[in-house]
Protein backbone atom coordinates (compact mmCIF):
# COMPACT_ATOMS: atom_id res chain seq x y z
CA UNK A 1 0.00 0.00 0.00
CA UNK A 2 1.21 3.38 -0.92
CA UNK A 3 0.49 5.27 2.28
CA UNK A 4 1.65 8.60 0.83
CA UNK A 5 -0.49 8.55 -2.23
CA UNK A 6 -3.21 7.61 -0.35
CA UNK A 7 -3.38 10.29 1.68
CA UNK A 8 -3.23 12.43 -0.86
CA UNK A 9 -6.52 11.09 -2.42
CA UNK A 10 -7.77 11.45 1.36
CA UNK A 11 -6.72 15.60 1.41
CA UNK A 12 -7.71 15.59 -1.94
CA UNK A 13 -10.97 14.40 -1.24
CA UNK A 14 -11.59 15.87 2.50
CA UNK A 15 -10.31 19.57 1.03
CA UNK A 16 -13.11 19.47 -1.54
CA UNK A 17 -15.72 18.36 0.59
CA UNK A 18 -15.09 20.59 3.55
CA UNK A 19 -15.39 23.76 0.47
CA UNK A 20 -18.60 22.48 -0.72
CA UNK A 21 -21.87 23.76 1.59
CA UNK A 22 -23.72 20.45 0.32
CA UNK A 23 -21.83 18.37 2.21
CA UNK A 24 -20.63 20.63 5.18
CA UNK A 25 -24.09 21.97 6.30
CA UNK A 26 -25.59 18.66 7.22
CA UNK A 27 -22.49 17.73 8.72
CA UNK A 28 -22.36 20.91 11.19
CA UNK A 29 -26.19 21.12 11.32
CA UNK A 30 -27.06 17.94 12.31
CA UNK A 31 -25.16 17.55 15.50
CA UNK A 32 -25.93 21.18 16.52
CA UNK A 33 -29.58 19.82 16.50
CA UNK A 34 -29.67 16.17 17.73
CA UNK A 35 -26.93 16.82 20.11
CA UNK A 36 -27.33 20.60 21.45
CA UNK A 37 -30.95 21.87 20.17
CA UNK A 38 -32.62 18.72 21.45
CA UNK A 39 -31.58 18.15 24.94
CA UNK A 40 -32.24 21.15 25.71
CA UNK A 41 -35.66 20.89 24.48
CA UNK A 42 -35.75 17.63 26.94
CA UNK A 43 -34.90 19.76 29.56
CA UNK A 44 -37.08 22.53 29.69
CA UNK A 45 -40.12 19.91 29.32
CA UNK A 46 -38.96 17.93 32.12
CA UNK A 47 -38.67 21.01 33.67
CA UNK A 48 -42.10 22.08 33.30
CA UNK A 49 -43.60 18.53 32.94
CA UNK A 50 -46.95 18.39 35.42
CA UNK A 51 -46.39 15.76 38.63
CA UNK A 52 -48.87 13.23 37.12
CA UNK A 53 -48.27 13.71 33.05
CA UNK A 54 -49.07 11.23 30.33
CA UNK A 55 -45.98 11.81 29.02
CA UNK A 56 -44.55 9.77 31.87
CA UNK A 57 -47.08 6.90 31.31
CA UNK A 58 -46.25 6.99 27.94
CA UNK A 59 -43.05 5.81 28.95
CA UNK A 60 -44.58 2.33 30.43
CA UNK A 61 -43.32 -0.04 28.37
CA UNK A 62 -40.20 1.39 28.11
CA UNK A 63 -39.26 0.60 31.51
CA UNK A 64 -41.39 -2.54 31.34
CA UNK A 65 -38.05 -3.60 29.34
CA UNK A 66 -35.85 -2.34 32.02
CA UNK A 67 -33.81 -5.07 33.81
CA UNK A 68 -34.69 -5.48 37.23
CA UNK A 69 -31.50 -4.25 39.01
CA UNK A 70 -32.19 -0.52 36.78
CA UNK A 71 -35.75 -0.30 38.30
CA UNK A 72 -35.23 0.07 41.52
CA UNK A 73 -32.71 2.80 40.61
CA UNK A 74 -35.26 4.59 38.74
CA UNK A 75 -38.04 4.14 40.77
CA UNK A 76 -37.01 6.25 43.37
CA UNK A 77 -36.81 9.43 40.61
CA UNK A 78 -39.14 11.89 40.63
CA UNK A 79 -41.48 11.51 36.89
CA UNK A 80 -39.71 14.88 36.19
CA UNK A 81 -36.47 13.47 36.48
CA UNK A 82 -37.36 9.79 35.25
CA UNK A 83 -38.48 11.72 31.88
CA UNK A 84 -35.51 13.70 31.65
CA UNK A 85 -33.27 10.43 32.17
CA UNK A 86 -35.05 8.26 30.00
CA UNK A 87 -35.02 10.56 27.17
CA UNK A 88 -31.39 11.47 27.42
CA UNK A 89 -30.25 8.24 27.86
CA UNK A 90 -32.25 5.70 26.72
CA UNK A 91 -34.78 6.42 24.00
CA UNK A 92 -32.12 8.88 22.55
CA UNK A 93 -29.34 7.03 21.94
CA UNK A 94 -30.26 5.40 18.79
CA UNK A 95 -30.76 8.65 17.52
CA UNK A 96 -27.33 9.57 17.85
CA UNK A 97 -26.19 7.05 15.57
CA UNK A 98 -27.54 9.17 12.79
CA UNK A 99 -25.04 11.51 13.03
CA UNK A 100 -21.99 9.78 12.17
CA UNK A 101 -24.30 7.54 9.89
CA UNK A 102 -24.84 10.79 8.00
CA UNK A 103 -21.44 12.15 7.57
CA UNK A 104 -20.29 9.18 6.01
CA UNK A 105 -22.13 8.85 3.77
CA UNK A 106 -22.59 12.92 2.31
CA UNK A 107 -18.78 12.19 2.27
CA UNK A 108 -18.93 9.19 0.32
CA UNK A 109 -21.80 10.21 -1.81
CA UNK A 110 -19.13 13.26 -2.59
CA UNK A 111 -15.80 11.73 -3.06
CA UNK A 112 -17.48 8.63 -4.74
CA UNK A 113 -20.54 10.18 -7.14
CA UNK A 114 -19.43 13.57 -6.78
CA UNK A 115 -15.95 13.16 -8.51
CA UNK A 116 -17.85 11.43 -11.25
CA UNK A 117 -19.90 13.89 -11.80
CA UNK A 118 -17.39 17.08 -11.72
CA UNK A 119 -15.14 15.09 -14.32
CA UNK A 120 -11.88 14.56 -11.65
CA UNK A 121 -12.35 10.80 -11.71
CA UNK A 122 -10.48 9.91 -14.86
CA UNK A 123 -7.12 12.01 -14.20
CA UNK A 124 -7.51 10.08 -10.95
CA UNK A 125 -7.96 6.65 -12.12
CA UNK A 126 -4.53 7.00 -14.67
CA UNK A 127 -2.55 7.63 -11.44
CA UNK A 128 -0.03 4.55 -10.66
CA UNK A 129 -2.79 3.74 -7.38
CA UNK A 130 -3.78 0.21 -7.82
CA UNK A 131 -8.35 -0.21 -7.58
CA UNK A 132 -7.36 -1.50 -3.65
CA UNK A 133 -5.07 1.75 -2.78
CA UNK A 134 -7.96 3.98 -4.04
CA UNK A 135 -10.85 2.55 -2.61
CA UNK A 136 -9.24 2.28 0.75
CA UNK A 137 -7.92 5.55 0.50
CA UNK A 138 -11.85 6.84 -0.32
CA UNK A 139 -13.25 4.54 2.20
CA UNK A 140 -11.15 6.27 4.68
CA UNK A 141 -12.21 9.61 3.27
CA UNK A 142 -15.70 8.91 4.83
CA UNK A 143 -14.57 7.12 8.14
CA UNK A 144 -12.51 9.57 9.23
CA UNK A 145 -14.67 12.21 9.82
CA UNK A 146 -17.33 10.33 10.69
CA UNK A 147 -15.74 8.91 13.30
CA UNK A 148 -14.40 12.76 14.70
CA UNK A 149 -17.59 14.02 14.57
CA UNK A 150 -19.65 11.10 16.55
CA UNK A 151 -16.67 11.47 19.35
CA UNK A 152 -17.43 15.34 19.48
CA UNK A 153 -21.07 15.27 18.83
CA UNK A 154 -20.85 12.85 22.18
CA UNK A 155 -18.22 15.00 23.98
CA UNK A 156 -20.64 17.73 22.86
CA UNK A 157 -23.96 15.54 24.35
CA UNK A 158 -22.35 14.68 27.18
CA UNK A 159 -21.76 18.49 28.19
CA UNK A 160 -25.41 19.25 26.88
CA UNK A 161 -27.25 16.87 28.86
CA UNK A 162 -25.24 17.27 32.22
CA UNK A 163 -25.78 21.06 32.43
CA UNK A 164 -29.38 20.49 31.44
CA UNK A 165 -30.33 18.15 33.77
CA UNK A 166 -27.82 19.49 36.32
CA UNK A 167 -30.74 21.41 38.22
CA UNK A 168 -33.34 18.62 37.55
CA UNK A 169 -30.64 15.51 38.85
CA UNK A 170 -28.12 17.64 40.99
CA UNK A 171 -25.42 14.96 40.10
CA UNK A 172 -23.30 13.98 36.81
CA UNK A 173 -25.41 10.77 35.44
CA UNK A 174 -24.41 11.12 32.22
CA UNK A 175 -22.87 8.11 29.92
CA UNK A 176 -23.47 5.16 31.45
CA UNK A 177 -21.58 2.50 30.14
CA UNK A 178 -24.53 1.67 27.01
CA UNK A 179 -22.95 5.08 25.66
CA UNK A 180 -19.53 4.06 26.00
CA UNK A 181 -20.62 0.73 23.63
CA UNK A 182 -22.57 3.18 20.83
CA UNK A 183 -19.66 5.86 20.57
CA UNK A 184 -16.69 3.58 20.24
CA UNK A 185 -18.34 0.50 18.79
CA UNK A 186 -21.82 1.12 17.22
CA UNK A 187 -21.41 4.61 15.54
CA UNK A 188 -17.85 3.25 14.01
CA UNK A 189 -19.67 0.37 12.54
CA UNK A 190 -22.56 2.80 11.70
CA UNK A 191 -20.57 4.98 9.85
CA UNK A 192 -19.33 2.03 7.56
CA UNK A 193 -22.67 1.01 6.87
CA UNK A 194 -23.17 4.33 5.86
CA UNK A 195 -20.13 4.12 3.18
CA UNK A 196 -20.99 0.89 2.09
CA UNK A 197 -24.02 1.52 1.02
CA UNK A 198 -23.25 4.51 -0.98
CA UNK A 199 -20.26 2.62 -2.54
CA UNK A 200 -22.46 0.24 -3.66
CA UNK A 201 -25.23 2.27 -5.05
CA UNK A 202 -22.92 4.72 -6.01
CA UNK A 203 -22.43 2.60 -9.59
CA UNK A 204 -26.32 2.91 -10.20
CA UNK A 205 -26.58 6.42 -9.97
CA UNK A 206 -25.81 9.45 -11.07
CA UNK A 207 -25.57 12.40 -9.18
CA UNK A 208 -24.62 13.38 -5.78
CA UNK A 209 -28.01 13.60 -4.44
CA UNK A 210 -28.81 10.02 -5.83
CA UNK A 211 -26.21 8.95 -3.86
CA UNK A 212 -26.47 11.08 -0.79
CA UNK A 213 -30.29 9.54 -0.03
CA UNK A 214 -29.47 6.02 -1.03
CA UNK A 215 -26.98 6.15 1.61
CA UNK A 216 -28.99 7.33 4.32
CA UNK A 217 -30.90 4.58 4.14
CA UNK A 218 -28.68 3.26 6.89
CA UNK A 219 -30.86 5.11 9.29
CA UNK A 220 -33.36 2.63 8.88
CA UNK A 221 -31.99 0.11 11.30
CA UNK A 222 -31.44 3.03 13.34
CA UNK A 223 -34.91 4.12 13.35
CA UNK A 224 -35.88 0.21 14.23
CA UNK A 225 -34.09 0.56 17.29
CA UNK A 226 -35.58 3.49 18.08
CA UNK A 227 -38.85 2.52 17.33
CA UNK A 228 -38.53 -0.55 19.09
CA UNK A 229 -37.20 0.74 22.51
CA UNK A 230 -40.01 2.63 22.59
CA UNK A 231 -42.21 0.04 22.49
CA UNK A 232 -40.80 -2.09 24.98
CA UNK A 233 -39.52 -4.72 22.63
CA UNK A 234 -36.27 -4.06 23.98
CA UNK A 235 -33.58 -2.14 26.20
CA UNK A 236 -30.61 -0.98 24.95
CA UNK A 237 -28.20 -2.78 27.40
CA UNK A 238 -24.75 -2.94 27.18
CA UNK A 239 -24.86 -6.69 25.75
CA UNK A 240 -27.71 -5.64 23.15
CA UNK A 241 -25.59 -2.54 22.39
CA UNK A 242 -22.65 -4.77 21.88
CA UNK A 243 -24.59 -7.18 19.55
CA UNK A 244 -26.13 -4.79 17.76
CA UNK A 245 -22.75 -3.65 16.53
CA UNK A 246 -21.06 -6.92 16.02
CA UNK A 247 -24.47 -7.27 13.47
CA UNK A 248 -23.50 -4.15 11.57
CA UNK A 249 -20.03 -4.90 11.42
CA UNK A 250 -20.49 -8.12 9.95
CA UNK A 251 -23.43 -6.45 7.26
CA UNK A 252 -20.35 -3.87 7.24
CA UNK A 253 -17.88 -6.64 5.85
CA UNK A 254 -20.17 -8.16 2.96
CA UNK A 255 -21.08 -4.19 1.90
CA UNK A 256 -17.27 -4.17 1.73
CA UNK A 257 -16.27 -7.11 0.38
CA UNK A 258 -18.59 -6.27 -2.49
CA UNK A 259 -17.26 -3.02 -2.64
CA UNK A 260 -14.03 -3.74 -3.68
CA UNK A 261 -14.78 -6.16 -5.79
CA UNK A 262 -16.85 -4.07 -7.79
CA UNK A 263 -14.77 -1.06 -7.50
CA UNK A 264 -12.50 -1.67 -10.66
CA UNK A 265 -11.33 1.27 -12.68
CA UNK A 266 -11.88 -0.31 -15.89
CA UNK A 267 -15.95 -0.73 -15.09
CA UNK A 268 -15.67 2.67 -13.73
CA UNK A 269 -14.69 4.36 -17.11
CA UNK A 270 -16.39 1.91 -19.36
CA UNK A 271 -19.53 3.21 -17.05
CA UNK A 272 -18.32 6.94 -17.44
CA UNK B 1 18.98 -2.21 -26.38
CA UNK B 2 16.16 -1.61 -24.66
CA UNK B 3 15.90 1.54 -26.04
CA UNK B 4 15.19 -0.29 -30.02
CA UNK B 5 12.46 -1.76 -28.46
CA UNK B 6 9.27 -0.08 -29.64
CA UNK B 7 7.78 1.89 -27.04
CA UNK B 8 3.80 1.03 -27.63
CA UNK B 9 2.77 -2.49 -29.57
CA UNK B 10 -0.30 -3.33 -30.31
CA UNK B 11 -1.52 -6.67 -31.90
CA UNK B 12 -5.28 -6.86 -33.06
CA UNK B 13 -6.65 -4.60 -30.20
CA UNK B 14 -10.43 -4.67 -29.32
CA UNK B 15 -12.58 -2.43 -27.31
CA UNK B 16 -16.57 -3.29 -27.29
CA UNK B 17 -19.10 -1.24 -25.54
CA UNK B 18 -22.33 -3.30 -26.25
CA UNK B 19 -23.11 -2.79 -30.01
CA UNK B 20 -20.77 -0.40 -30.39
CA UNK B 21 -16.68 -2.14 -31.37
CA UNK B 22 -15.00 1.37 -30.36
CA UNK B 23 -11.40 -0.09 -31.35
CA UNK B 24 -11.54 -2.88 -33.92
CA UNK B 25 -8.23 -4.92 -34.56
CA UNK B 26 -5.96 -1.88 -33.86
CA UNK B 27 -1.91 -3.37 -34.71
CA UNK B 28 0.49 -0.41 -34.22
CA UNK B 29 3.57 0.33 -32.82
CA UNK B 30 5.28 3.52 -31.74
CA UNK B 31 8.48 4.26 -31.65
CA UNK B 32 10.70 5.68 -28.73
CA UNK B 33 11.40 9.61 -29.23
CA UNK B 34 8.94 9.83 -32.17
CA UNK B 35 5.37 11.86 -32.07
CA UNK B 36 3.25 9.94 -33.02
CA UNK B 37 0.13 11.67 -34.37
CA UNK B 38 -3.51 9.48 -33.93
CA UNK B 39 -5.87 10.92 -36.22
CA UNK B 40 -9.25 10.51 -36.80
CA UNK B 41 -12.55 12.13 -36.49
CA UNK B 42 -15.21 12.48 -33.66
CA UNK B 43 -16.12 8.75 -32.31
CA UNK B 44 -13.00 7.17 -34.12
CA UNK B 45 -11.85 5.47 -30.66
CA UNK B 46 -9.00 7.42 -30.15
CA UNK B 47 -9.55 8.23 -26.55
CA UNK B 48 -10.70 4.64 -25.72
CA UNK B 49 -7.36 3.35 -27.60
CA UNK B 50 -5.82 6.00 -24.61
CA UNK B 51 -7.46 4.28 -22.27
CA UNK B 52 -6.51 0.78 -22.68
CA UNK B 53 -2.75 1.50 -23.36
CA UNK B 54 -3.05 2.97 -19.83
CA UNK B 55 -4.68 0.04 -18.26
CA UNK B 56 -7.69 1.98 -17.00
CA UNK B 57 -10.12 0.24 -19.57
CA UNK B 58 -9.86 -3.35 -20.11
CA UNK B 59 -9.29 -4.60 -23.79
CA UNK B 60 -12.40 -6.78 -25.15
CA UNK B 61 -9.57 -8.58 -27.08
CA UNK B 62 -5.83 -8.54 -28.58
CA UNK B 63 -2.87 -7.98 -27.05
CA UNK B 64 -0.70 -4.80 -25.68
CA UNK B 65 2.39 -3.75 -24.58
CA UNK B 66 3.52 -0.42 -23.60
CA UNK B 67 6.91 0.05 -22.01
CA UNK B 68 7.55 -3.47 -22.28
CA UNK B 69 4.39 -3.72 -19.58
CA UNK B 70 1.15 -5.17 -19.71
CA UNK B 71 -1.12 -2.53 -18.95
CA UNK B 72 -4.03 -4.67 -17.66
CA UNK B 73 -1.75 -6.15 -15.47
CA UNK B 74 0.48 -4.47 -14.22
CA UNK B 75 -0.69 -1.13 -15.00
CA UNK B 76 0.22 0.68 -11.79
CA UNK B 77 4.01 0.43 -12.48
CA UNK B 78 3.20 1.33 -16.20
CA UNK B 79 1.03 4.57 -15.02
CA UNK B 80 4.26 5.73 -13.19
CA UNK B 81 6.17 5.96 -16.25
CA UNK B 82 3.40 7.72 -18.60
CA UNK B 83 1.73 10.60 -18.31
CA UNK B 84 -1.69 11.59 -19.34
CA UNK B 85 -3.63 14.53 -20.78
CA UNK B 86 -7.00 13.89 -20.53
CA UNK B 87 -9.69 15.19 -23.05
CA UNK B 88 -11.15 16.82 -20.22
CA UNK B 89 -8.73 19.02 -18.35
CA UNK B 90 -10.19 16.89 -15.16
CA UNK B 91 -9.22 19.48 -12.71
CA UNK B 92 -10.28 19.58 -9.45
CA UNK B 93 -12.17 23.17 -9.49
CA UNK B 94 -12.75 23.25 -5.60
CA UNK B 95 -8.78 23.44 -5.05
CA UNK B 96 -5.93 26.41 -6.07
CA UNK B 97 -4.08 25.06 -8.85
CA UNK B 98 -0.84 24.85 -6.43
CA UNK B 99 -2.79 22.00 -4.30
CA UNK B 100 -3.98 20.40 -8.00
CA UNK B 101 -0.34 19.66 -8.93
CA UNK B 102 0.90 19.04 -4.92
CA UNK B 103 -1.61 16.07 -4.81
CA UNK B 104 -0.92 14.48 -8.20
CA UNK B 105 3.18 14.86 -7.12
CA UNK B 106 2.38 12.87 -4.30
CA UNK B 107 0.05 10.53 -6.13
CA UNK B 108 3.29 9.91 -8.85
CA UNK B 109 5.33 9.74 -6.04
CA UNK B 110 7.59 12.74 -6.59
CA UNK B 111 9.63 12.82 -3.91
CA UNK B 112 8.26 15.44 -1.13
CA UNK B 113 12.03 17.30 -1.34
CA UNK B 114 11.27 18.10 -5.10
CA UNK B 115 7.82 18.90 -4.87
CA UNK B 116 7.71 22.29 -4.59
CA UNK B 117 10.36 23.11 -7.19
CA UNK B 118 8.93 20.77 -9.47
CA UNK B 119 5.39 22.57 -9.06
CA UNK B 120 6.77 25.98 -8.65
CA UNK B 121 9.00 25.06 -12.11
CA UNK B 122 6.11 23.83 -13.80
CA UNK B 123 3.58 27.02 -12.83
CA UNK B 124 6.38 29.01 -14.49
CA UNK B 125 6.47 27.30 -17.29
CA UNK B 126 3.24 27.35 -18.12
CA UNK B 127 2.74 30.91 -16.81
CA UNK B 128 0.72 30.35 -14.25
CA UNK B 129 3.13 31.36 -11.42
CA UNK B 130 0.93 34.31 -10.68
CA UNK B 131 -1.82 32.77 -10.50
CA UNK B 132 -0.57 29.61 -8.35
CA UNK B 133 -3.04 29.98 -5.55
CA UNK B 134 -6.25 30.92 -7.10
CA UNK B 135 -8.90 28.33 -7.54
CA UNK B 136 -8.14 26.10 -10.33
CA UNK B 137 -12.38 26.77 -11.16
CA UNK B 138 -11.18 30.86 -11.84
CA UNK B 139 -8.79 29.56 -14.94
CA UNK B 140 -9.83 30.21 -18.47
CA UNK B 141 -9.74 27.53 -20.56
CA UNK B 142 -6.32 28.05 -21.88
CA UNK B 143 -4.99 28.22 -18.29
CA UNK B 144 -6.96 25.03 -17.03
CA UNK B 145 -5.19 23.17 -20.56
CA UNK B 146 -2.12 24.01 -19.42
CA UNK B 147 -2.71 23.48 -15.78
CA UNK B 148 -4.01 20.01 -16.78
CA UNK B 149 -0.69 19.91 -18.91
CA UNK B 150 1.67 21.05 -16.38
CA UNK B 151 0.09 17.85 -14.15
CA UNK B 152 0.51 15.36 -16.90
CA UNK B 153 4.77 16.38 -16.73
CA UNK B 154 4.84 16.08 -13.00
CA UNK B 155 6.89 13.01 -13.03
CA UNK B 156 8.48 13.63 -15.89
CA UNK B 157 7.29 10.76 -17.56
CA UNK B 158 8.90 8.97 -20.51
CA UNK B 159 5.54 8.66 -22.34
CA UNK B 160 3.29 11.11 -23.10
CA UNK B 161 -0.39 10.82 -24.06
CA UNK B 162 -2.42 13.98 -25.49
CA UNK B 163 -5.72 13.79 -25.92
CA UNK B 164 -6.39 16.72 -28.26
CA UNK B 165 -4.23 19.26 -26.60
CA UNK B 166 -4.98 22.14 -28.39
CA UNK B 167 -8.73 21.59 -28.58
CA UNK B 168 -10.77 24.96 -27.85
CA UNK B 169 -7.13 27.00 -27.18
CA UNK B 170 -6.87 30.01 -29.43
CA UNK B 171 -4.23 30.29 -31.93
CA UNK B 172 -1.69 31.55 -29.38
CA UNK B 173 -2.14 29.13 -27.23
CA UNK B 174 -2.39 26.50 -29.49
CA UNK B 175 1.06 27.75 -30.77
CA UNK B 176 2.53 27.33 -27.15
CA UNK B 177 1.33 23.87 -26.75
CA UNK B 178 2.55 22.78 -29.98
CA UNK B 179 5.59 24.37 -29.48
CA UNK B 180 6.25 22.56 -25.94
CA UNK B 181 5.21 19.30 -27.96
CA UNK B 182 8.05 19.58 -29.96
CA UNK B 183 10.41 20.55 -26.59
CA UNK B 184 9.42 17.65 -25.24
CA UNK B 185 10.67 15.14 -28.22
CA UNK B 186 12.99 17.05 -29.64
CA UNK B 187 15.22 18.35 -26.54
CA UNK B 188 14.24 16.11 -23.84
CA UNK B 189 14.05 12.92 -25.92
CA UNK B 190 10.31 11.82 -24.60
CA UNK B 191 7.45 9.78 -26.86
CA UNK B 192 4.38 11.91 -27.64
CA UNK B 193 1.10 10.11 -28.60
CA UNK B 194 -0.76 12.99 -29.39
CA UNK B 195 -4.07 12.55 -30.72
CA UNK B 196 -6.10 15.10 -32.80
CA UNK B 197 -8.41 15.64 -35.21
CA UNK B 198 -6.73 18.49 -36.29
CA UNK B 199 -4.41 17.80 -39.86
CA UNK B 200 -2.87 20.66 -39.71
CA UNK B 201 -0.88 20.09 -36.21
CA UNK B 202 -0.72 16.32 -36.81
CA UNK B 203 1.28 17.34 -40.17
CA UNK B 204 3.13 19.96 -38.47
CA UNK B 205 4.04 17.86 -35.25
CA UNK B 206 4.65 14.37 -35.94
CA UNK B 207 7.49 11.82 -36.93
CA UNK B 208 4.58 9.17 -38.02
CA UNK B 209 0.91 9.56 -38.33
CA UNK B 210 -1.74 6.58 -37.96
CA UNK B 211 -5.46 7.68 -39.27
CA UNK B 212 -8.05 5.44 -37.92
CA UNK B 213 -11.59 5.48 -38.64
CA UNK B 214 -14.01 3.79 -36.62
CA UNK B 215 -11.88 2.01 -34.51
CA UNK B 216 -9.76 0.39 -37.29
CA UNK B 217 -6.19 1.46 -38.67
CA UNK B 218 -6.68 2.73 -42.45
CA UNK B 219 -3.20 4.02 -42.89
CA UNK B 220 -0.17 4.16 -40.59
CA UNK B 221 3.21 5.86 -42.00
CA UNK B 222 4.95 9.19 -41.81
CA UNK B 223 3.41 12.27 -43.38
CA UNK B 224 5.08 11.54 -46.48
CA UNK B 225 4.53 8.13 -46.73
CA UNK B 226 1.00 8.73 -46.24
CA UNK B 227 1.08 11.52 -49.02
CA UNK B 228 2.57 9.00 -51.64
CA UNK B 229 -0.47 6.43 -51.03
CA UNK B 230 -2.62 9.24 -52.42
CA UNK B 231 -0.24 10.28 -54.96
CA UNK B 232 -2.87 10.63 -57.47
CA UNK B 233 -4.39 13.53 -55.82
CA UNK B 234 -1.48 15.39 -55.33
CA UNK B 235 -1.90 18.91 -57.30
CA UNK B 236 0.63 20.62 -59.56
CA UNK B 237 1.16 24.19 -60.08
CA UNK B 238 2.33 25.46 -62.87
CA UNK B 239 3.30 29.21 -63.91
CA UNK B 240 3.34 30.60 -67.25
CA UNK B 241 3.70 33.94 -69.09
CA UNK B 242 0.03 36.17 -69.26
CA UNK B 243 0.22 35.52 -73.19
CA UNK B 244 0.74 31.57 -73.15
CA UNK B 245 -1.43 31.75 -70.46
CA UNK B 246 -4.75 30.58 -71.52
CA UNK B 247 -2.59 28.27 -74.29
CA UNK B 248 -1.33 26.24 -71.54
CA UNK B 249 -4.92 26.19 -70.26
CA UNK B 250 -7.30 24.44 -72.41
CA UNK B 251 -3.90 22.05 -73.84
CA UNK B 252 -4.16 20.79 -70.28
CA UNK B 253 -7.88 20.68 -69.98
CA UNK B 254 -7.46 18.67 -73.45
CA UNK B 255 -4.75 16.25 -71.79
CA UNK B 256 -6.27 12.51 -70.67
CA UNK B 257 -6.25 12.17 -66.96
CA UNK B 258 -5.43 15.16 -65.67
CA UNK B 259 -8.17 16.93 -63.34
CA UNK B 260 -8.97 20.00 -61.67
CA UNK B 261 -7.34 22.17 -64.10
CA UNK B 262 -8.50 25.92 -62.85
CA UNK B 263 -6.11 28.89 -62.87
CA UNK B 264 -5.32 30.56 -59.74
CA UNK B 265 -5.60 33.79 -58.07
CA UNK B 266 -3.26 35.83 -60.47
CA UNK B 267 -3.90 34.61 -63.71
CA UNK B 268 -0.97 33.35 -64.57
CA UNK B 269 -0.40 30.51 -62.16
CA UNK B 270 -2.67 27.07 -63.15
CA UNK B 271 -2.93 23.93 -60.74
CA UNK B 272 -4.34 20.76 -61.70
CA UNK B 273 -4.05 16.80 -60.71
CA UNK B 274 -4.20 13.16 -61.60
CA UNK B 275 -0.65 13.07 -62.53
CA UNK B 276 1.69 11.03 -60.92
CA UNK B 277 4.72 11.78 -60.00
CA UNK B 278 6.74 10.58 -63.03
CA UNK B 279 4.52 11.77 -65.29
CA UNK B 280 5.29 15.31 -64.90
CA UNK B 281 8.13 15.68 -67.37
CA UNK B 282 5.89 14.77 -69.67
CA UNK B 283 3.34 17.35 -69.44
CA UNK B 284 6.24 19.64 -69.24
CA UNK B 285 7.72 18.66 -72.55
CA UNK B 286 3.78 18.41 -74.13
CA UNK B 287 3.63 22.11 -73.29
CA UNK B 288 7.03 23.49 -73.82
CA UNK B 289 6.34 21.89 -77.27
CA UNK B 290 3.40 23.87 -77.72
CA UNK B 291 5.59 27.11 -77.69
CA UNK B 292 4.32 28.17 -73.46
CA UNK B 293 6.85 29.67 -72.15
CA UNK B 294 6.87 28.36 -68.23
CA UNK B 295 8.40 30.45 -65.51
CA UNK B 296 7.67 27.69 -62.75
CA UNK B 297 6.54 24.29 -62.03
CA UNK B 298 5.77 22.90 -58.62
CA UNK B 299 4.71 19.58 -57.43
CA UNK B 300 2.67 20.26 -54.36
CA UNK B 301 3.25 18.02 -51.16
CA UNK B 302 -0.60 16.96 -50.41
CA UNK B 303 -1.70 17.97 -47.33
CA UNK B 304 -2.25 15.55 -44.37
CA UNK B 305 -5.85 16.94 -45.45
CA UNK B 306 -6.05 15.56 -49.00
CA UNK B 307 -4.40 12.04 -47.79
CA UNK B 308 -7.12 11.96 -45.07
CA UNK B 309 -10.30 12.57 -46.89
CA UNK B 310 -8.46 10.25 -49.56
CA UNK B 311 -8.40 7.38 -47.52
CA UNK B 312 -11.48 7.99 -45.63
CA UNK B 313 -13.14 7.68 -49.20
CA UNK B 314 -11.30 5.08 -49.59
CA UNK B 315 -12.28 3.29 -46.49
CA UNK B 316 -16.21 4.09 -47.30
CA UNK B 317 -17.04 3.48 -50.79
CA UNK B 318 -16.23 6.98 -51.73
CA UNK B 319 -18.32 9.04 -48.93
CA UNK B 320 -17.10 12.02 -47.85
CA UNK B 321 -16.69 12.08 -44.10
CA UNK B 322 -19.78 13.34 -42.53
CA UNK B 323 -19.19 16.93 -41.81
CA UNK B 324 -15.60 16.68 -42.21
CA UNK B 325 -15.86 19.02 -45.93
CA UNK B 326 -15.68 21.98 -43.01
CA UNK B 327 -12.26 20.94 -41.88
N1 LIG C 1 -17.88 4.20 -21.82
C1 LIG C 1 -18.45 4.03 -23.02
N2 LIG C 1 -19.64 3.43 -23.13
C2 LIG C 1 -20.21 3.25 -24.33
N3 LIG C 1 -19.68 3.64 -25.50
C3 LIG C 1 -18.49 4.25 -25.46
C4 LIG C 1 -17.81 4.49 -24.23
N4 LIG C 1 -16.65 5.12 -24.48
C5 LIG C 1 -16.60 5.27 -25.82
N5 LIG C 1 -17.70 4.75 -26.42
C6 LIG C 1 -17.98 4.73 -27.86
O1 LIG C 1 -16.82 4.32 -28.54
C7 LIG C 1 -16.62 5.07 -29.71
C8 LIG C 1 -15.25 5.71 -29.68
O2 LIG C 1 -15.22 6.71 -28.69
P1 LIG C 1 -13.92 7.54 -28.33
O3 LIG C 1 -14.28 8.44 -27.22
O4 LIG C 1 -12.78 6.62 -28.14
O5 LIG C 1 -13.70 8.38 -29.65
P2 LIG C 1 -12.69 9.58 -29.94
O6 LIG C 1 -11.93 9.22 -31.15
O7 LIG C 1 -11.93 9.90 -28.73
O8 LIG C 1 -13.70 10.76 -30.29
P3 LIG C 1 -13.59 12.34 -30.01
O9 LIG C 1 -12.78 12.93 -31.10
O10 LIG C 1 -15.02 12.78 -30.10
O11 LIG C 1 -13.01 12.52 -28.66
C9 LIG C 1 -17.77 6.06 -29.78
O12 LIG C 1 -18.74 5.53 -30.63
C10 LIG C 1 -18.26 6.12 -28.38
O13 LIG C 1 -19.64 6.40 -28.36
MG1 LIG D 1 -11.75 11.53 -27.62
Amino acid sequence: MNWRAMRAVIRKDLTVVLRSKAVILPIILLPLIMQVILPAVFGAAAYFLPEDSEEVDDLGPLLDAFPEALRAEIESLEPNQLFFMLMTVYTFAPMYLIVPLMTSSVIAADSFVGERERKTLEALLYTPLTDMELIVAKLLTGWIPALVVAVVSFLLYMLVVNAVGWPLIGRLFFPNWTWIVLVFWVAPAVSMLGLGLTVVFSSRVQTFQEAYQLGSMGVLPIVALMLGQIAGLFFLSVVLSLLVGLLLWVVDAILLWFSVQTFQRSELLARM
Amino acid sequence: MADTLPVIETWGLVRRFGEVTAVNGLTLEVRRGEVFGFLGHNGAGKTTTVRLLNGVLSASDGKVRVLGLDPALEGPALRRRTGVLTENPSLDERLSARENLEIYAALYDVPVAETRRRVADLMGQFDLGERAGDKAGSYSKGMKQRLALARALLHAPELIFLDEPTAGLDPVAARDVRELIMHLSREEGRTVFLCTHNLVEAQRLCDRVAVLDSGRLIAIGTPAELGQKVGQRRTVEVEASRETVQQALSLLRAMPGLAEVQTGDHGSVISFSGVPHEGIPRVVAALVEAGVRLYRVTPQEPSLEDIYFALYEEANGGRQPAGGGTR
